[in-house]
């Protein structure tokens, strides 16, 4: 009934599919389990490639996630009337078996994961081998582990599922960060102790919940949470569950790990850790908080919202301040992730259908913003330049294609319309303004200026500044394959901001939870 | 009051697109060819000029163009709907884009100013997001516009790249971004709030006294005046205009002038009339502010100028004053305010980008900036100094001269208002202006100097298009209602605001 | 004396906490980055005897089908919690597998695993930045 490995899980995977139905072409029902088939071919046949010729990892990877990305686009198209597919392992029926279940939320996820996933590829192909060569096969093979824990985090049913699922994503995350900058070993190491802490936490949470209800499916233990509501077990198990994630997505003050790792892991390893690790536990406590707790029960009555809403505003002023004081520019974007998830923290703490809209539509966002930045700074230093911004200056001229995207995402940071970035921030500021919090709505609005006065700084060096005498710089513009990426993820938020109320009306609006409804949105 | 009738049509839509579309030419075409670049800006000026005054003919039969793009947010269209009010700043913004992109090319290539193509490209960003920010049809859309023209703008104030530029540009932003954001919070209050859905500007506004608690109303009041004030220039928020002035000076003419500057004023009258609304005004008691507002700044902008040497910074001032004279009218909420208001965002237009021309085109042959400099120059630049002159003179109500018709609704207005002690403060501040522009003049002609070289004229790329506002002005003063019915139109608008009767 | 009862009552929630916090104490106040690691692994322990000790019962058998039980599922300790343990012994040695691999690396880089001595070096360690 649980699964000891990933091997493991390929196993029943296959033989699941393979048990179901001799077919030979699979129905929709076994699409959770048919999106997760590429990439568990892929961990074992990138590395036995890339064995073979280091460039075919690189390949192999790419058709993976292509395929990958496209069965989670069909995985989204099927569920978005608000249906969900539930897909039983190997037959076994919940609350014994364990089920996959890809329902508009999950799907809106994973689609995130797999197109981030597919462009910061697309970039690898070009960055890995000049950044880490001897450490291609390696990189491909984690990145494909990982994306494997993470997707199988998103779909999952099962809580303790979701924890090996959680540690797959977090050990090869682990290994990932620490390829990089020499640093990079010390700090990778003190995430993982910091990472562990925190999955053992949501562990513990398991523990108590399993205790309770006897349990481990999520919809079976939601249901039997009815008439527990009293029980301080209950509310123990909530507080490690909030903590264990919190700590995994780096939530205001439990953010400490994040700036040391994402500065010294190289850039491309950044540019998919960042952008979807912390946003996948973001999305667990989501899941958490509104499909097995029940918002009305853990924000409002047990209190857990207003705290959590406060720490994730405290995330965003601290975050953009000290990103303000950086002179590194992976330090700041570090820094600027952590106010950054601390605009989601503030949505899904709020409990009102905008404001979780917004932080929904803001875990897109920031992925593609975030992997656009991280993007950049690669691209600079592997064509030649520092990430030290005092030497930026200029680099507009040498490199303008990188920076077109640079811009667009640092613009769609700031929330300047009608990019993508302002919209969310806008469903966050109706969700605070209805549910009357005055004050977070201030500060809300107000923290638009940190965020615009530490880009702004970059973009006056770039456009508007002379590189100094001596100043580190980079030979010229970055190879296409680095600049597809940039531009198209940069593009990305612009589209999405101005089709943002069709992507909230048709996607959205179907993954909130029942009981939550956007008004003016049928 | 007449009926209103609304159609479809894609002509705001291509009005506000047209200078959006020009950006990659103007971009591809690139420093070697500049010519074929140029082009493509007067092409696109042009157009748009073409496509606004198209539209005049329907507004003036009460027929509305409405373009709708689709839902925005849910909830909300981005919508472009051409009303008066609207076309009264379309026109002017793109009519006068026509006659400064000539000055622009002109002014750009006189003077050597580098990264040109970036220059003529934000200027059209620029055009697009003004044209947008006149046919905006609700809030929202508004509002995208509104911060697309601060991001715009920065380019071309930050555009020398010399420290000073550089600390202007900060300068500037510290002060929009702000702004904006009040905006944004004053519009998420709006849309948590009021009963109306779309946030679609209503001619006599859409808030109600039922939505929330006068308290309430008179923050969402402040903020939406700290948002759009900012760029009106509103005392003690101006002080990003005169450091602006480091902006090469065409982009000061047309968008520290006109576009920009008008873009608040025009935020002030949509704000009051268009969602406000002059009877939740009276109830809320928040117009004396405003008002009281307007009035020092008008006064106290004008002080200031007179102190100022620097040729741009001293016309700085008096817009800072100048654009309070709209506001002042907005806010006294009387038939004849409101027209002299919106007569005075145009003819303010053409008399101030007169006075801006010059100031560049006396750069561009002597690169002085400073007034002390220029004893003597209408000698030289008799042109130049006679479109200035009338300009100046215009600016100090003198009649004859457009201005006077719009100072003199204005003073109608505040009678109207029973607020006679701003009569007093428009008086006062004419005399000001007076004394702060006629010294020029008369340094220019009437004082002889040896001890400078001979400077002819700037070439006509420039010396036309400062004649020709000149001429507008003059003949706008004689005839207001020639060519854009601009005395029509602000009645109208004036009329469906305000009301009828009063 | 009430306490006292109550952590008797639950004696096991009090040995999960106190091991929680030995091993707490050992990844955040030790300064020796492989004590650290123990710390973890005493962390993880105490977590997964909290499992355990849940699918214990008094007089209980092992979760292996007798006839004389027969199908009285009462009569069987719950054998899921140990199923679900030995899946997260492996995945803690998985991560002490990581660990140990990125200490010895560590070691290697920078010659030392007290934090003290690792904060001086990287401090020296200009390399890129």
């Amino acid at each position: 009934m649980t699964l000891e490995s990933p091997v493991q899980i390929a196993f029943l995977a296959a033989g699941g599919v393979a048990h179901e139905s001799a077919r030979l072409v699979p129905n929709a029902s076994d699409l959770p389990a048919l999106i997760l088939v590429p990439l568990i071919v892929g961990v074992f046949l990138v590395p036995l490639l890339g064995l073979l010729r280091r460039r075919l990892a690189y390949v192999t990877t790419l058709l993976i996630l292509a395929t990958y990305a496209a069965l989670a686009l069909t995985g989204l198209r099927t569920v978005l009337d608000g249906s969900a597919i539930h897909y039983r392992m190997a037959g076994w029926t919940p609350p014994l078996g364990i089920e996959l279940a890809l329902d508009p939320l999950s799907a809106f996820v994973m689609v995130t994961i797999a197109v981030i996933g597919l462009l910061v590829t697309i970039y690898a192909g070009a960055a890995v081998r000049r950044e880490t060569p001897e450490r291609e096969v390696a990189f491909f093979a984690l990145m494909v582990v990982m994306l494997l824990g993470l997707s199988g985090m998103v779909m999952t049913a099962d809580l303790f599922n979701l924890y090996v699922f959680f540690e797959v994503s977090s050990l090869s995350g682990y290994a990932l960060m620490a390829v990089g900058h020499r640093k990079a070993v010390v700090s990778a190491y003190r995430y993982l102790l910091l990472g562990t802490i925190g999955a053992s936490f949501y562990l513990l949470g398991v523990g108590f919940l399993y205790v309770l209800t006897g349990s481990l499916n999520m919809a079976d233990v939601a249901a039997r949470l009815g008439d527990l509501a009293g029980n301080p077990a209950l509310s123990v198990s909530l507080v490690f569950m909030v903590l264990g994630l919190g700590l995994k997505m780096a939530l205001f003050p439990l953010h400490i790990w994040l700036p040391d790792a994402y500065t010294y892991a190289s850039s491309t390893s950044t540019a998919i850790i960042a952008p979807v690790m912390t946003k996948v536990s973001a999305y667990v406590l989501i899941r958490m908080l509104y499909f097995v707790y029940g918002a009305d029960w853990s924000l409002s009555e047990l209190g857990v919202g207003p705290v959590v809403a406060w720490l994730a505003m405290g995330g965003v002023v601290w975050g953009s301040v000290m990103a303000l004081a950086q002179q590194d520019a992976k330090r700041m974007l570090a820094y600027s992730s952590v106010a950054q998830v601390g605009y989601i923290g503030l949505g899904l703490a709020t409990g009102h259908p905008l404001a979780l809209t917004g932080a929904i539509l803001h875990i897109l966002n920031h992925a593609m913003m975030k992997s656009t930045l991280f993007l950049v700074t690669g691209s600079v230093e592997l064509s030649g330049g520092s990430r030290r911004l005092g030497d930026w200056k200029g680099l507009g001229r040498r490199m303008p294609l990188t920076f077109v995207g640079f811009t667009l995402a640092a613009l769609a940071m700031v929330g300047i319309p009608p990019t993508s970035g302002f919209f969310s921030k806008w469903y966050l500021a109706l969700g605070l303004a209805d549910s009357g919090q005055w004050a977070l709505l201030v500060l809300l609005i107000l923290s638009g200026l940190l965020t615009a006065g530490y880009f702004f700084r970059v973009l006056e060096r770039v456009y508007a500044r002379e590189p100094r005498e001596g100043a580190v710089q980079p030979a010229g513009e970055a190879t296409a394959a680095m600049n597809l990426p940039v531009i198209a993820l940069g593009a990305g938020t612009l589209l999405l901001g101005l089709f943002n109320a069709w992507f909230v009306g048709r996607v959205i609006a179907q993954a909130l939870p029942a009981g939550l409804n956007l008004p003016g949105v049928s | 009051m007449e009926t209103v009738t609304h159609f479809e049509s894609l002509r705001p839509l291509w009005a506000v697109l047209v200078s959006l579309l020009a950006i990659p030419l103007i971009l591809l075409s690139g420093e070697r060819r500049p010519n074929l670049r140029e082009s493509w800006t007067l092409l696109a000026a042009f157009v748009k000029a073409g496509l606004v005054w198209s539209l005049l003919p329907d507004v003036l039969d009460g027929r509305v163009a409405v373009t709708s793009l689709g839902t925005i947010v849910p909830g909300v269209e981005l919508a472009l709907r051409v009303d008066t009010l609207g076309l009264v700043f379309g026109l002017v913004a793109s009519t006068l884009w026509v006659l400064t992109s000539f000055y622009s090319i002109g002014y750009v290539r006189g003077a050597g100013e580098h990264k040109q193509t970036r220059y003529f490209a934000s200027f059209a960003l620029c055009l697009s997001s003004t044209i947008g920010i006149a046919f905006a049809a609700n809030l929202v859309t508004f509002l995208i516009f509104f911060e697309l023209l601060s991001l715009a703008t920065y380019p071309l104030v930050i555009h020398k790249e010399t420290p000073k530029a550089i600390d202007a540009a900060r300068k500037y932003l510290s002060y929009v971004l702000p702004a904006g954001l009040m905006l944004v919070l004053a519009i998420v209050m709006t849309a948590t709030i009021s009963s109306q859905q779309g946030l679609d500007f209503v001619p006599g506004g859409f808030l109600e006294r039922t939505d929330a608690s006068a308290p309430l109303l008179r923050w969402l009041f402040l903020f939406y005046i700290l948002g759009v004030g900012v760029k009106a220039g509103i005392m003690p928020l101006h002080s990003w205009l005169p450091a602006a002035m480091a902006a090469p000076t065409p982009v000061s003419a047309l968008l520290h002038a006109v576009a920009v500057v008008k873009a608040g004023v025009f935020g002030v009258l949509r704000v009051t009339g268009y969602v406000f609304g002059p009877e939740l005004l009276q109830e809320i008691g928040v117009w004396t502010a405003l008002a009281w507002a307007a009035g020092i700044t008008l006064t106290v902008a004008s002080l200031l100028a007179m102190r100022q040497d620097n040729l741009k910074r001293r016309l700085a001032y008096s817009t800072v004053g100048h654009l309070s004279y709209i506001v002042l009218g907005a806010a006294l909420l009387s038939l004849a305010s409101w027209k002299g208001a919106i007569l005075h965002l145009i003819f303010h237009a053409t008399m101030k980008i007169t006075l801006f021309f010059c100031a560049g085109a006396i750069y561009v042959r002597t690169h002085r900036e400073n007034i002390s400099e220029m004893v003597g120059i209408g000698r030289q630049m008799p042109v130049t100094m006679a479109a200035f002159a009338i300009g100046s003179l215009g600016l100090a109500g003198v009649p004859g001269i457009n201005g006077w018709i719009s100072k003199w609704n204005l003073a109608a207005g505040t009678l109207q208002a029973d607020e006679p002690v701003f009569l007093m403060l428009l008086v006062l501040s004419g005399v000001l202006n007076a004394a702060y522009f006629f010294p020029i003049v008369h340094q220019a002609f009437f004082r002889s100097s040896d001890e400078y070289p001979r400077f002819g004229e700037a070439s006509p790329l420039m010396v036309v298009p400062l004649a020709l506002t000149a001429v507008v002005s003059l003949v706008l003063g004689l005839v207001p209602n020639l060519g854009a019915h601009a005395w029509d139109l602000a009645s109208k608008a004036a009329v469906a605001v305000i009301g009828g009767g009063s | 004396m009430e306490w006292l009862h109550l952590l008797v009552r639950h004696w096991a929630y009090a040995l999960t906490v106190l091991l929680i916090l030995i091993g707490l104490h050992g990844m955040l106040l030790k300064r020796n980055l492989l004590k650290k690691l123990i710390g973890m692994n005493i962390f993880q322990g105490a977590i997964i005897l909290f499992f355990i000790v849940h699918a214990y019962k008094d007089g209980a058998s092992v979760p292996i089908w007798s006839k004389a039980l027969g199908e009285h599922a009462e009569r069987y300790m719950n054998p899921v919690p140990h199923g679900l343990m030995l899946t997260a012994i492996v995945v803690s040695v998985a991560t002490t597998g990581v660990a140990l691999a990125l200490l010895s690396l560590i070691h290697k880089r920078y010659g030392t695993l007290e934090e003290d001595e690792l904060l001086t070096a990287l401090r020296a360690d200009r390399e890129e930045v």
